[in-house]
This record gives C-alpha cells, sequence and structure tokens, in this order.
C-alpha cells in the first residue's frame, strides 16, 4: 500500500518508513504541511499517517483543508499527547483514528485494515497464486472460487508467508510477529495457527512446508 | 475540597455591633427620660409650693407694730384638696415660732435667695419643703417673716414610677427596633457577597472569564484581586497544559523512535538471547510509555472530577464508540467484544471522563485474556441504576484484591507478565464516584474477571 507520513521528527520518519517498508509498504515522507499537501495533490495515497505537531502548523488545520478537499483518502493521526479529550477532538476534525506514540506497528497494522474496511474497500489488495485468491483486507481465501473467511492471526500469519514466498521464517520469529510483547506465548502456538492456516489452504496449489529445525515456508506446487 | 479557615462572621460581628449600640442607646434613652421626666415634676411641685408660700406671705399686713397673716384658705387647699396629699405649713417671725406646725424642719439658710426647697421627713413621711422669707421693719427693728410651705411626695413618686415605666418602655422599644434594623442592615449589607459567590460558584469548570456582576464599591478591590487571579489562573492553565503536552511530546518523540528501531532490529536479529532482550526492551517502552498516559490521564480526570461538567450523555452510543475504538486492539489477539445487550440509557455527566473509564475496563480485559476468546459487555437498566457489565475469561481478581486493586499504583497479584502502571482501576473509581456512581469487582462463576460500572439514574 501507498503511504503518506506527515512527521517533522525525521529519525523518527525514517524508522517508521523502514519499518513498514518490511511490510511491504511504499511510504512518502513529509517533513511539514506544505509538503505534505503538494505530495497530496499530486499522488493518491491509501492511507496518510499525521503528526499533529509540525513546524508550519498543526496537524488538525492539515485535517481540516484535506476534508474540506473532500478527499476520501483516509488519515490516522499520530500523537505524542495522550489525552482522552484531545483524541476526541482529533476524530471531531475527520481523523478516522489515532494512535498514540510510541506505535505499535501490528496494532497500526490492525488499525490500517480496520479503517479501510470501514471506508468500503475501493483499496483492494488481492494477491493471486495459482487457484487461490487472498484478500488481506477483507481477510478472505478464495480457493477454486469456495470462500473463507480468516480470523486475525491466521490472516496476520498467512500475510507473513505470501508477502514472502519461499522464505523461511523460524517459529521464535513468528511468535514475534504474532503475538504483542506482554503475551506469554510459545511455539506451540504458531504450530497450532500453521495446522489451521494449512486446513484453509487444502485444495490449493499452495501449501506451507516444515523445514525441519528451521521453521515454515510457503511454496507453490 | 479544602474547607475555608473560618474565623467570625460579618454578619454577625455586624449584628452584634449594631445591638451593642442601640442597648446603649436604650439605657441612656431611659435614664435621660425618667431624669428630665422626674426634674420637670419635681421643679412643677417647687413652684406650687413656692406660690402657696408666697401667697400666704402676700397676706402678711404689718400694722402699728403687729403683724396679722390672714391665711388665704386657697394657699393649702390647693395643696391636698385634689390629690390625696398632706399640706403643713409654719410661720415663723426671725425664730419665734407663729403659726402652723412648729416641728416642721426649717431652712436651713437663704443663701441662694429667698426662696429655698429642701425634701425632709416629716411625721414618718417623706416631704418637700418650700421656705420663703421677707424682711419687714418692725418698730425700727428689722425682722424676717419666714413662711414654710410642705407636701407629702406620694403622688410624685406614683407620677415618677409610672414616668419610670414610660422610660423603660421606650427603651426596651427603641432596643428592639434597633434589632430588626441591625438585622436588616446586616442581611443587605452580605447580599452583595452572596451575588458575588454565586455568580463565581456558577460556573462550568473552564470558565475563567472575569466578574460581571455589579458590586458595590468596596467590594471592587476583592472583585479585582479575584479577576486577575483568574487571568493568572487561565495563564498558568494554559501554560502548564501546553507544558504538558510539549513535555509528552518531548517524550513519546524519542521513545517512538527507540521502540520502530528496536521492531526493525528484532526482525533482522537471528540469535535468540539478542532476540530475547530486544523484546524485553521494547516492553520496557511501552511500560513506560503506558504509565506516562496514564498519569496524564489520572492528572485530567483529577482536574475534571474537580470541576464535573454536566452534559447529558448517551451510555449506549459511548459503549459503542469505545468497543469500536478498541476492536483493532482486541482484534489482534482473536478477542472478539461482544455487545450482549445495550439498552438507552442517558445520564449526567462528563463523556471524557466516562469514556476513559470505560476504555480502561475494556483495556485491562482484553490484556488480561488470553487469544481466541470472548469478552461480553452489556448496558442494562434496573431498579434506578444503569449497569455496565464487562466479564472475560482472563484469569479473574485473586481472592481479597478486589478492594485493593482500587488504590493507586496497586496491581493485581496475578499481574505478572502484563504491562501496566496500575492507575487504571484507581482513575476509573475516581471517575465513578464523581458521578455517584460505584465500580464493582467480581469473578464469574466460571472464572473470569467482571466488572460493574453502576450509576445512579434520575
Amino acid at each position: 500500500m501507498r503511504f503518506l507520513l506527515i512527521e517533522d521528527n525525521e529519525a523518527l520518519a525514517k524508522a517508521v518508513l523502514d519499518r513498514l517498508g518490511m511490510d511491504g509498504h511504499v511510504v512518502d515522507h513529509a517533513g511539514d504541511l506544505e509538503t505534505a499537501m503538494e505530495f497530496t495533490a499530486t499522488t493518491d495515497y491509501d492511507l496518510i499517517l499525521l503528526d499533529i505537531m509540525l513546524p508550519d502548523g498543526d496537524g488538525r488545520s492539515f485535517l481540516t483543508h484535506h476534508r474540506a478537499g473532500k478527499s476520501l483518502t483516509p488519515v490516522i493521526v499520530l500523537t505524542a499527547r495522550s489525552e482522552v479529550s484531545d483524541r476526541v477532538g482529533m476524530l471531531d476534525l475527520g481523523a478516522d483514528d489515532y494512535m498514540v506514540k510510541p506505535i505499535d506497528f501490528s496494532e497500526l497494522e490492525a488499525r490500517v485494515r480496520a479503517v479501510l474496511r470501514r471506508r468500503g474497500g475501493e483499496a483492494r489488495n488481492v494477491i493471486a497464486m495459482g487457484n487461490l485468491e487472498f484478500d488481506s483486507l477483507a481477510g478472505t481465501l478464495k480457493i477454486a472460487g469456495k470462500e473463507t473467511q480468516l480470523r486475525t492471526r491466521e490472516l496476520r500469519l498467512f500475510e507473513i508467508f505470501i508477502n514472502a514466498p519461499n522464505q523461511i521464517f523460524s517459529k521464535s520469529k513468528l511468535v514475534d510477529r504474532l503475538f504483542s510483547y506482554d503475551e506469554e506465548a510459545s511455539e506451540n502456538a504458531i504450530e497450532v495457527y500453521v495446522g489451521r492456516l494449512r486446513r484453509h489452504l487444502t485444495g490449493s496449489q499452495v501449501m506451507i512446508t516444515t523445514v525441519r529445525g528451521l521453521g515454515y515456508k510457503l511454496e507453490t506446487e | 475540597m479544602k474547607r475555608p479557615n473560618i474565623k467570625g462572621s460579618i454578619r454577625q460581628r455586624l449584628v452584634a455591633m449594631l445591638l451593642l449600640s442601640a442597648g446603649a442607646i436604650g439605657v441612656l434613652l431611659y435614664l435621660v427620660v425618667q431624669s428630665v421626666a422626674s426634674q420637670i415634676a419635681q421643679e412643677s411641685q417647687d413652684n406650687i409650693l413656692a406660690a402657696s408660700a408666697i401667697s400666704i406671705l402676700d397676706s402678711a399686713r404689718v400694722q402699728q407694730g403687729e403683724i396679722s397673716i390672714d391665711l388665704p384658705y386657697s394657699a393649702l387647699s390647693m395643696l391636698d384638696s385634689v390629690t390625696d396629699e398632706r399640706a403643713f405649713y409654719a410661720i415663723r417671725l426671725n425664730d419665734d415660732f407663729l403659726s402652723g406646725y412648729e416641728k416642721l424642719p426649717r431652712s436651713k439658710d437663704f443663701a441662694g435667695g429667698d426662696t429655698t426647697f429642701q425634701s425632709a421627713s416629716y411625721l414618718g413621711q417623706d416631704i418637700r419643703i418650700a421656705s420663703t422669707r421677707r424682711s419687714y421693719s418692725i418698730e425700727g427693728e428689722q425682722a424676717f417673716l419666714e413662711v414654710s410651705v410642705a407636701q407629702t411626695l406620694t403622688g410624685l413618686n406614683q407620677t415618677l414610677a409610672r414616668v419610670s415605666q414610660i422610660a423603660l418602655a421606650v427603651g426596651v422599644g427603641f432596643f428592639l427596633f434597633s434589632a430588626v434594623v441591625a438585622l436588616l442592615i446586616a442581611l443587605s449589607t452580605i447580599r452583595p457577597l452572596h451575588r458575588l459567590t454565586e455568580s463565581v460558584s456558577r460556573r462550568g469548570p473552564a470558565d475563567l472569564r472575569p466578574v460581571a456582576a455589579p458590586v458595590p464599591t468596596e467590594m471592587a478591590p476583592l472583585v479585582l484581586s479575584l479577576n486577575s487571579l483568574m487571568g493568572r489562573l487561565q495563564k498558568s492553565l494554559s501554560q502548564s497544559e501546553h507544558f504538558i503536552a510539549e513535555a509528552a511530546h518531548r517524550v513519546r518523540t524519542p521513545l517512538a523512535i527507540v521502540r520502530t528501531q528496536a521492531e526493525i532490529t528484532l526482525r533482522r536479529v537471528e540469535k535468540e538471547e539478542n532476540r530475547k532482550s530486544v523484546r524485553e526492551m521494547i516492553r520496557a517502552i511501552d511500560e513506560s510509555s503506558r504509565t506516562a498516559g496514564q498519569l496524564l490521564d489520572h492528572a485530567m480526570v483529577t482536574f475534571r472530577t474537580d470541576n464535573l461538567a454536566d452534559e447529558t450523555v448517551d451510555l449506549s452510543e459511548l459503549v459503542t464508540d469505545v468497543v469500536e475504538r478498541l476492536s483493532p486492539l482486541s482484534d489482534l489477539k482473536d478477542i472478539e467484544i461482544a455487545i450482549l445487550k445495550l439498552e438507552p440509557v442517558a445520564i449526567k455527566g462528563d463523556a471524557i471522563l466516562l469514556q476513559s473509564a470505560l476504555h480502561n475496563i475494556l483495556d485491562n480485559a482484553i490484556k488480561y485474556s488470553s487469544g481466541q476468546t470472548q469478552v461480553a459487555l452489556s448496558l442494562t437498566k434496573k431498579d434506578g441504576f444503569a449497569d455496565i457489565v464487562i466479564s472475560d475469561s482472563g484469569p479473574g481478581f485473586q481472592d481479597g484484591d478486589t478492594e485493593a486493586l482500587l488504590k493507586r499504583y496497586a496491581r493485581g497479584q496475578n499481574a505478572e507478565g502484563v504491562v501496566g502502571s496500575g492507575l487504571g482501576l484507581t482513575i476509573v473509581d475516581e471517575v465513578m464516584r464523581a458521578h455517584g456512581g460505584s465500580i464493582t469487582l467480581s469473578n464469574n462463576a466460571g472464572g473470569g474477571a467482571c466488572v460493574t460500572l453502576s450509576f445512579p439514574l434520575g
């Protein structure tokens, strides 16, 4: 997906760009409101991540401007302030959601998905592989025309595999990506989820194979 | 709120001082009326006695060296006929007693003139004596003819007693009248103060405008300094709000950089022990940012509960909003937030505080539940209360934890491994108290925590 990050702190912006890039997203970075408005005028983004405190003005004024221009691109506000009153104010101004820094990227991903779903899903992100179609936004697998709804964790696990076919993922790496950092999760849990995905994938030309001692990988027949 | 250090009351002091002066004036009035009245009574009696004595003296004739007195009847009859007073007289020529009552006391001297008055006792009764004298030349020798007329004082004393009663009545009447007036004065003096108090206490939490209520001149300095205080408060509030925002920004931005870099590192690092320390790092960052957030929230809650907003809050809408806001988080753990029942309820209160309270409870439920479970929520009306019940299938509360958990920084005995500051339930408790409601912590029969937020209706 194509994101626009409006954030004045260079170090944070670079880190966020790197991190989102790891998940396969293309991210443009604007350090101030002026640049941001130039970008939005020329490029269609799937999502805008907006910081509130900017050198040439308040992110709120961007929101107002953005909504006045009838743009449908969803905006998630990244705020350093955590007061509830502040957050409520953001939503009133037309933000689709907000997150308090520091950002948990799994949460961001979940919020992006929720926002895009709410928006009616113009930005379809469908990956086809053999007789399988995967809609990461809706969380559906279609195998030979038959649709299955994945639960969130199954969906996220499948996303990891399908975005990097043939790459081997160790169980512990998958634990890190799938569970939050304050959850006590064992590698057995990964086996359970892989087992479920394999059941969902029955009949497709896609399979998750075990690489003994190393982990799992996604392969096509 | 701290009770003011009360010392004395303006109204009481005013009333006391007015009553004291009214009392003093009352007593003075009594004394003056009494003394003036008795003086007038005395003088009129004296005048009558003197007139009587003089008329006797006037009837004296000196003929061929002899003094003859034809005692006029009216001279004495006017003294004893009208009233029951007894009258006495004595006529003396030099030191010789001529006629009347011989034992009637004589005037000591006539230094003050030819007529003198004295009070004395005669035949066991108080009397008033007027004596007057005139000199005659009898056979070439100067002789003084002296006439004393006396009257008992029974009538006068009765009159004086009556006068005294009237004077007392005047004094007491004046005092009572003054007391009523004093109370009215005190009330009307205090009224502008009451008006000022009302205009200040009726204000909303964020209303720091200058006082506009009309006040008397004497209160102008108070209102002036009150207005200046509010101006400074406004300034310092916006400054501290700005400061908090700035501080949060300064702290959270580097935390955000570190956390993001840590997530990137975690993806790249292969060695299990390195990955473990990076995970620890991320946990620590989450913990500190969460604590910072809840501290700020707690400060916000304390400020807002002190100045509770009074708006109509649609609880069912609020519940839906908070659930929608948290569902991406619960989705991450495949936890379903199920709204079992949602009755339409509106209460008076502060929407932002209520949102914060419910958010904290639901956030806890998600945090402590394991994946692929359900958090159930219901909003119902029963017996004059609106209850929001949130139950999860997590580990539940330990025995004896339920009371202690509402205290600041207290965490459950089974909270290990879950990021938290221990302020969440304290915030909820304070919000509930401010709305006249309560929070009850219990465990479900089948395990899991059950939190009930109960609001009184109407």
